[in-house]
């Protein structure tokens, strides 16, 4: 259940994941005509599941009030050691993936569809509703969010916690 | 050239999607913050790139939501096709009625027409 993981990854919620998920096999379903084979079978699917992602989280985002802007504060989940010196790697993913479901949506579906299944920055933008330098930007941002989470450097520490108040 | 200078690279050089200047390489070689910096971002990637063979396993039932889904939508585009072949037909009955009537009505003006000739000769 690939796409299913990737829509949990998206949206950080099981119910949410699981109409994503319908949605994206229905859509993949009537267009499967269209599918020309020139890409991966999965990054089609994959595409697939981030545009039903986007489009679940732009209705929740209508529905609650508590949408997640791209400065909103982020709660820092390092635990202050370096997860180098963490011998447990399952300890150090839950730790990736705690982060992960800190940062807004907006920016964690660019970063999940870029450094976790490898989707081209066109291909992004293109499912997501945006830029292509949108994209990039949400990426850049992401990435230096989660490496202050989980890598605070001297200095940052400080920043995290006065933010995290 | 600063660490700040730098800093916005950083992440690119560490997925290989930006090459350095020659002076910005020259100070992250010899600056501490830089490469410590540059190696949290190759750990972070390194650790995304790990999360892609992680498959998460739904609560049971899915499958089936997912398949009465497209069963359903396969239903429903049934009789989509099954009206839109109806409407068809008798869209063209009415134009066969349309064109029936107009060469019938054609004939009659013909025949007419003749008859009024006989009639004058």
């Amino acid at each position: 259940m690939d796409a299913y993981t990737l829509a949990y990854r998206l949206t950080g919620d099981e119910e949410d994941a699981r109409d994503v998920v319908q949605e994206a096999y229905l859509r993949a379903y009537r267009g499967l005509k269209r599918f020309r084979g020139e890409a991966q079978f999965t990054t089609w699917l994959y595409r697939i599941t981030a545009n039903c992602a986007s489009s679940a989280l732009g209705k929740r985002a209508r529905h609650r009030h508590d949408v997640l802007e791209d400065d909103d504060d982020v709660v820092d989940v390092s635990g202050r050691v370096d997860p180098a010196e963490q011998a447990d790697r399952g300890e150090v993913r839950d730790r990736v993936k705690q982060a992960l479901a800190e940062l807004p949506p907006r920016l964690r579906s660019v970063v999940v569809l870029r450094d976790v299944y490898d989707l081209s920055h066109e291909a992004i933008a293109a499912e997501l509703g945006i830029s292509e330098s949108a994209a990039k930007v949400r990426l850049h941002r992401a990435r230096r969010k989660l490496r202050e989470l989980l890598y605070p450097l001297a200095g940052e520490d400080e920043e995290v916690d006065r933010r995290a108040v | 050239m600063r660490c700040e200078d730098l800093t916005e690279s950083l992440p690119g050089v560490a997925d290989g999607s930006i090459s350095l200047s020659d002076a910005a390489r020259w100070h992250a070689e010899r600056c501490l913050r830089c490469q410590a910096e540059l190696v949290q971002y190759r750990k972070l990637l390194r650790s995304l790139r790990a999360l892609r063979i992680e498959v998460l396993e739904p609560s049971p039932g899915l499958l089936a939501e997912i398949l009465a889904g497209i069963s359903e939508s396969g239903e429903r585009h049934a009789v989509r096709q099954l009206l839109s072949g109806r409407k068809v037909a008798y869209v063209g009955g009415i134009a066969a009625a349309t064109a029936a009537g107009a060469a019938g009505a054609v004939v009659l003006a013909t025949m007419s027409r003749r008859s009024r000739l006989r009639l004058v000769s």
